[in-house]
């Protein structure tokens, strides 16, 4: 069974911090701060429309759902194509592109929620601020990896194929049709797929967010299962997660494994694969004459039509000298104003935070360490089981092939979808809330690492196998000197991503109602969310932005070393 | 005879990398006339600046200085007239044979039905018919390159640029698909007025071209230009064809210089520093040991690259390196082997690595490396540092490459030792053993 590729987004390890980056961070101070702005204005109460619980509304529930994720995916593809380009074709924009992009996409985006839908519903009909919101959301979830593996084929395309290109006079278009898209396609497909997954997630948990008297709702998949929780309906519940279920695994089968099957046609390799993608919805496509003859009297015209059309136009186009005077005039001008956007949004930012009391930093300071403290927590419990039971699967192919399947299966259900039901579970043990927190973050972020470990174990060459054995390698021994070791690169990969999504987990894990009340516990998310309820804007922009500080900081000085220290020593090939 | 038309030209080409002190020269000052009905071949080892005038003369390129002009104008970008046969085929894998074919009629906007027709006589006439919708990874390499070269005919180029286009192949392909190019130009059926092949490899520019540019690097220049009076087909066994090949071979070995000439100034100092050869040490050893068995001590280049069964380019480098460490001398296309050269191919192992580490010891970019090396406090430099520091020499990736060797040849002659996991070069000093 094929595992996606471990992804990673640190394109230049190397980097180091630049002016760039601190004016990016200035730049999110500012947006975080015209946020909290409008936010002020937002309704004092909301009442978002009545969740039904019947089975009948599942399909248009699931529907409804399923296309929010539809638009803002179309979005990010949209973006993601745009921007790559642009940071692939333009020096000087790359040197502030990437940077934000890095921290971007570093930040823990759940912690934007508040802001957001409290500004949107400050401009917008309540009902489209809370659709936008969602969607919106979840583009920002979906769009950073996209970028960058667009960004990344882009720039990695092989020089003779480019030189192909350029001694053969292709136009941009049929570059972009013939070359860059088809190189960067398997990419593209595999992060639309974790981006899909990462978008679930935020779904959930952006379909109901209760603060106070504020109560946003959208009906879908995420209202119908928490609203099911609130009411302890058992019955609803396990309607909910099996109609989420059968959409996630209609989707897989019917879109993305087609894609799959499709796309392998794009390596670049020139060796026949034995082991590649199979789909057998994609071969019933293939199959069909139908779907032949549309490409046949359909596409395919209509494709060669266009190409000529592009083809009459570019021969027509303007000179490049003067289009490239006019677009660098419009950088000017775009970037006076992103400017003096920034500094008056860093001016009303600093207006804000200066009000918060040194009592208020105090506690976002305190709440800062606890959420790191527990998001630790999570990653340690997370590592001790996934690394045996990783191993464990991941050089056992018998036990493999059965547990696998279902640990994916596993995986595909968003952990937002699943807090409600855990909560119930939860909190009346002891500790309470403090406990059921780090729980919560597991919940959403073990499968990231316990992936890695099958991926790294079941990559460990056989013969190292055989020597270890050989050479009575035991116990203790064993994991030291042969399989940690061996481990590690895909250790740091997967740990990166799931201390990055515990962040995330914390403003839905440490702050949450159910049953009519209100629970809450010390932490970063917890002052974010009770901020947001309270209606304390300096306190929620401190939070926001501590968090945020926070992450990247803690990114830059661990995981990347980390990750540069198991690029360098650890890796086998 | 009326006077040849001159299709294209390179007036003082000169092609340089970055700025100030960082500022290499690729190729400089070249001056070259292609003309109508013209099978040119540009010969020389790598390095030396072949790919990147074939990409000048593409206009893939725009040199830093000089013009170039095709039929008495000035290129500005591609040359439209122009078109590349890649080493690496460069066929777009997710494309069909045909459709790898079509690209060129495709972008210059030919309406269907007769980019087909196109197409499908030109792989024809390579002889790739029932291969239209294959791809290319079905295909094995000769039968690739045949792709690419019905490719680069299908939008009829005035000049064909072959960018070593044999030298991914295997042995019998190549020499199949050399003599089918020259079966197509010499009876007429190409639609080109001139071919222009680059390759490093003399015995395939002596089989193909009537005319022979010779390029040799640092910086990178023509050095002989000479006609090649051969009647088509050219048997590669005949005397007057080995005779030019000795001739080409003479002129790319060159002959032994004077020490000082040889070896070069330290890195930093003023005068030119030496590049050093990319060499196999145990390759090195096997070419000293056979001519120092001949009576003589001597050797043609051209017979020890059959004997040895090496590339022509690998041959120079391996005779290049025994010139500079003083093992061999080089003349008129002959090695001979010196005193040192003999008493390496007769040691044994111990031996021959202090043999060698005597040599390069008087290398001045070892008597450099080992003089910062004893005066740095730890004895020891990163990696990055020494090749930072080389790159006032050369440019970046040869300036990497220089390290390679400096490091292999060190270690093998025990000069100094690599750490490769914090990537530095360091002396070994008793201290410092007792201290690991």
């Amino acid at each position: 069974m094929r595992l996606p590729k471990v992804f990673f987004p640190g394109q230049n390890l190397e980097r180091r911090l630049t002016w760039a980056d601190a004016l990016i961070l200035l730049g999110i101070v500012a947006l975080i701060g015209f946020g909290v702005q409008l936010a002020k204005d937002a309704p004092e109460v909301v009442r978002g429309p009545e969740i039904s619980l019947s089975p009948a509304v599942l399909p248009v529930y699931a529907a409804l759902s399923t296309g929010r994720m539809l638009a803002a995916y179309l979005l990010s593809l949209a973006f993601s194509i745009a921007y790559g380009y642009w940071a692939a074709n333009s020096r000087r924009a790359s040197k502030v592109l990437l940077p934000l992009l890095d921290i971007l996409q570093s930040v823990p985006i759940l912690s934007f929620l508040p802001v957001v839908l409290l500004s949107l519903s400050a401009i917008l009909p309540q009902k489209i601020a809370t659709e936008l919101a969602s969607i919106l959301l979840i583009f920002t979830s979906q769009a950073w990896n996209l970028t960058f593996s667009w960004y990344q084929s882009l720039t990695t395309i092989p020089k003779d194929l480019r030189e192909a290109a350029g001694i053969f006079q292709l136009n941009s278009w049929m570059r972009f049709k013939t070359l860059q898209l088809p190189f960067g396609m398997i990419g593209l497909i595999w992060n639309s797929m974790m981006s899909w997954a990462g978008g679930w997630f935020f779904l959930m948990a952006a379909e109901i967010f209760n603060v106070g008297e504020r109560d946003f709702r959208l009906p879908g998949l995420g209202s119908y299962l928490q609203e099911a929780a609130h009411q302890g309906n058992t019955r609803a519940i396990l309607f909910g997660l099996a109609t989420l279920t059968l959409v996630i695994v209609a989707l897989d089968q019917l879109v993305w494994r087609p894609f799959l099957a499709w796309s392998h046609r794009f390596r670049l390799d020139m060796v026949h694969d034995e082991d590649a993608p199979t789909s057998w919805f994609y071969d019933v496509l293939m199959d069909s004459s139908l779907m032949a003859r549309v490409r046949r009297h359909w596409i395919r015209p209509m494709a060669e039509s266009f190409d000529l059309w592009i083809h009459r136009r570019a021969e027509a186009a303007p000179k490049r000298v003067e289009r490239a005077r006019r677009a660098n005039w419009t950088a000017w001008v775009l970037t006076g104003a992103a400017a003096a956007a920034i500094a008056y949004g860093g001016w009303r930012a600093v207006g804000l935070l200066v009000q918060v009391p040194a009592a208020g930093w105090g506690q976002v300071l305190l709440g800062i360490l606890t959420t790191l403290l527990r998001v630790t927590a999570a990653l340690a419990v997370t590592l001790a089981w996934t690394i045996p039971v990783g191993v464990a699967i991941g050089t056992n192919p018998r036990l493999a092939r059965w547990l696998q399947p279902l640990a994916q299966l596993a995986a595909s259900i968003p952990a937002t979808a699943l807090f409600p039901v855990f909560l119930a579970a939860l909190v009346s043990l002891a500790g309470g809330l403090n406990i059921a927190a780090i729980a919560l973050m597991m919940a959403g972020t073990q499968w990231y690492l316990l992936f890695n470990v099958i991926a790294g174990a079941s990559a460990i060459p056989r013969d190292l196998h055989f020597t270890a054995e050989l050479m009575k390698i035991r116990g203790w021994e064993r994991w030291k000197v042969f399989l940690l070791p061996s481990l590690f690169p895909y250790l740091i990969t997967g740990s990166i991503t799931a201390s990055g999504g515990a962040w995330n987990a914390s403003i839905v894990a440490e702050y949450a109602q159910f049953s009519g009340q209100t629970l809450k516990t010390l932490g970063a998310g917890a002052i974010i969310a009770d901020s947001t309820a309270r209606g304390d804007f300096p306190l929620l922009l401190a939070g926001t932005l501590a968090m945020v500080f926070t992450v990247v900081m803690v990114n830059r000085l661990l995981w990347r070393r980390l990750y540069k220290l198991a690029e360098d020593r650890f890796r086998m090939d | 005879m009326a006077a040849p038309t001159p299709l294209l030209e390179l007036q003082n080409v000169t092609q340089a990398y970055g700025t100030g002190a960082k500022r290499f020269v690729a190729v400089s000052g070249v001056s070259l006339t292609i003309y109508e009905g013209e099978f040119v071949a540009l010969l020389g080892p790598s390095g030396c600046g072949k790919s990147t005038l074939l990409r000048i003369i593409t206009g893939l390129q725009k040199p830093s200085e000089g013009r170039v002009l095709y039929r008495g104008q000035p290129l500005t970008g591609v040359n439209p007239h122009a078109t590349i046969v890649f080493q690496t085929f460069a066929l777009f894998p997710w494309l069909t044979v045909q459709h790898n074919v079509e690209l060129g009629l495709k972008a210059r906007g030919v309406p269907k039905p007769e980019r087909r027709e196109r197409a499908v006589a030109l792989l024809d006439k390579v002889g790739l018919d029932g291969f239209e919708t294959a791809f290319p990874r079905e295909l094995s390499g000769g039968m690739r390159q045949k792709v690419g070269f019905a490719r680069a005919m299908a939008v009829e180029p005035e000049l064909l640029c072959l960018d070593e286009p044999f030298s991914a192949l295997d042995v019998l392909s190549a020499e199949t698909l050399r003599g089918e190019l020259l079966d197509l130009w010499t009876g007429g059926e190409l639609p080109t007025k001139a071919i222009l092949l680059v390759t490093h490899n003399i015995e395939e520019a002596v089989y193909m071209a009537d005319r022979i540019v010779i390029m040799d690097k640092d910086p990178g220049r023509v050095v002989r230009d000479m006609k090649v009076d051969l009647p088509y087909p050219r048997s590669q066994k005949s005397a007057s064809f080995l005779s030019v090949v000795d001739a080409v071979y003479a002129v790319l070995a060159g002959r032994t210089e004077a020490e000082y000439v040889e070896m070069g100034t330290a890195p930093g100092q003023p005068g030119r520093t030496r590049n050093l050869p990319e060499i196999s040490i145990s390759g090195l050893a096997i070419l000293l040991e056979l001519v120092s068995q001949s009576p003589t001590r001597s050797a043609n280049l051209y017979d020890l690259a059959r004997e040895l069964k090496l590339d022509s380019d690998e041959l120079l480098e391996l005779a290049e390196a025994a010139e500079l460490l003083g093992f061999a001398t080089i003349d008129e296309g002959d090695i001979r082997v010196t005193e040192h050269g003999v008493e390496y191919a007769e040691a044994d192992v111990t031996e021959r690595k202090q043999l060698f580490a005597a040599r390069i010891r008087r290398l001045p970019i070892f008597e450099w490396l080992l003089d910062m090396l004893e005066k740095e406090e730890d004895h020891e430099m990163e990696w990055d540092d020494v090749q930072e520091l080389l790159e006032r020499e050369f440019p970046s990736e040869e300036a990497e490459r220089n390290v390679e060797t400096v490091v292999e040849w060190g270690r093998y002659g025990e000069l100094f030792a690599y750490d490769d996991s914090r990537e530095v070069i360091y002396l070994e000093t008793p201290d410092r053993e007792e201290r690991e």
